[in-house]
């Protein structure tokens, strides 16, 4: 597909069948319904969870040394509160991601997750990676939009992150249905 | 910039294997040298270059916590890890690898028969093929269970009609996981 300002260096497809014979030998024999592509996404969407928090941490990574080294008013900007208020609030939200991510890889190893648990650490760490990059860009000033920082790509990466593999918000109505017992996909109208 | 350091201010590093320590420590070294170097160009034209997936399969971190077939058999934390360093690069390089291992490798490796297993995952494992996985529809994103792409039983084959749409890889795949509807189950698979 072409014109994406996103995951550019990934390549993305429509593919379109038209009377295309397949031998029958090529059926996936195990399962049947939804929970097939389902306990798919579920490994994927784990993985998103941690892979996230990579963007995460260059986006920090980045925004830490260039804030030590950005000299603004006679003093590193890094040495003005604002800019801890930033750094601090970056690597708190980091931390705790990687306690969830970490604990569910134990429990993905020990097999006792369920799939609510894998939908919160997507939907969670996907958005404070999103956050963290947008703050980043903020704190390279002008030089944030440059490629020579990670900051931009990792941004509009981010934006696909957030949507693909289940969007953040139906990852919020798997989480309500689990609180609630009422599934609120559908309706009637 | 200054050199990477990942942040690990709660010494999760202290809760990790060695094996899984080491396995990091190899993929993140590799994102330095191989990958940051490279990826602005690679956005520039719009392409992901073909050395990734030859040096994912070296490194031996595709399908990585499937076990059997050749498949690397880690830990779901060790899979953890590599997507961290993968994405901590990029994320259509990460995307990548979650594609190859988690939505091809993974469902024939757990629905798929020993025939298919001993003749796809190999290949899959060591990046020889590549993998895609095709559930989207340009109308039914959030919402697959109204998927339109049909199967038809024609007796001796079957005859796959529809389309999917945002497929990672998928022009550059070898092996396509299709999700299709059929009158008796909708799980679908085609090479």
């Amino acid at each position: 597909m072409k014109g994406k300002y996103s995951l550019r260096a990934s390549v993305t497809s429509e593919l379109v069948f038209q009377d295309c014979k397949i031998p029958k030998d090529r059926i996936l024999p195990g399962v049947k319904g939804l929970r097939g592509p389902f306990s798919c996404l579920n490994n994927a969407r784990f993985g998103i969870s941690w892979g996230a928090l990579g963007a995460a941490m260059a986006c920090f990574h980045s925004a830490k040394t260039y804030t030590l080294s950005r000299i603004q008013f006679d003093h590193p900007i890094a040495s003005y509160q604002l800019v801890q208020n930033k750094l601090a609030w970056m690597l708190r939200e980091i931390t705790k991601g990687q306690l969830l991510a970490y604990h569910l890889g134990k429990k993905k190893d020990a097999g006792t997750w369920i799939p609510e648990q894998i939908s919160l650490a997507k939907m969670n760490n996907v958005d404070i990676a999103l956050d963290i990059a947008r703050m980043a860009r903020d704190m390279h000033g002008a030089n944030g939009i440059l490629d020579e920082y990670p900051i931009m790509r990792h941004m509009a990466n981010l934006e696909s992150v957030k949507t693909y593999e289940g969007t953040h918000d139906i990852h919020n109505l798997i989480i309500g249905k689990h609180i609630t017992g009422i599934q609120a996909f559908t309706r009637t109208i | 910039m200054e050199p990477y350091e990942g942040l690990d201010f709660y010494d999760i590093e202290s809760l990790l294997s060695e094996e899984e320590i080491m396995i990091r420590d190899m993929v993140r070294d590799w994102v330095d040298e191989e990958v940051l170097p490279n990826i602005e160009k690679a956005c520039e034209d719009g392409v992901f270059p073909d050395e990734w997936r030859v040096a994912l399969g070296e490194m031996g971190v595709l399908g990585a916590p499937l076990k059997g077939y050749d498949c690397p058999g880690l830990s779901y934390v060790a899979y953890g890890l590599i997507c961290q360093e993968l994405e901590r690069g990029d994320s259509g390089l990460r995307s990548f690898a979650s594609v190859q291992g988690s939505l091809a490798m993974y469902p024939i490796w757990d629905f798929g028969t020993e025939e298919q297993k001993n003749y796809y995952l190999p290949k899959l494992t060591s990046g020889e093929w590549i993998g895609c996985f095709g559930l989207t529809e340009p109308d039914y994103g959030s919402n697959p269970g109204d998927m339109i792409t049909k199967a038809e039983d024609k007796g001796d084959h079957y005859l796959l009609n529809g389309a999917k749409m945002w497929i990672t890889n998928g022009t550059i795949a070898q092996v396509a996981i299709v999700w299709a509807k059929l009158r008796w189950s909708n799980s679908w698979f085609h090479r």
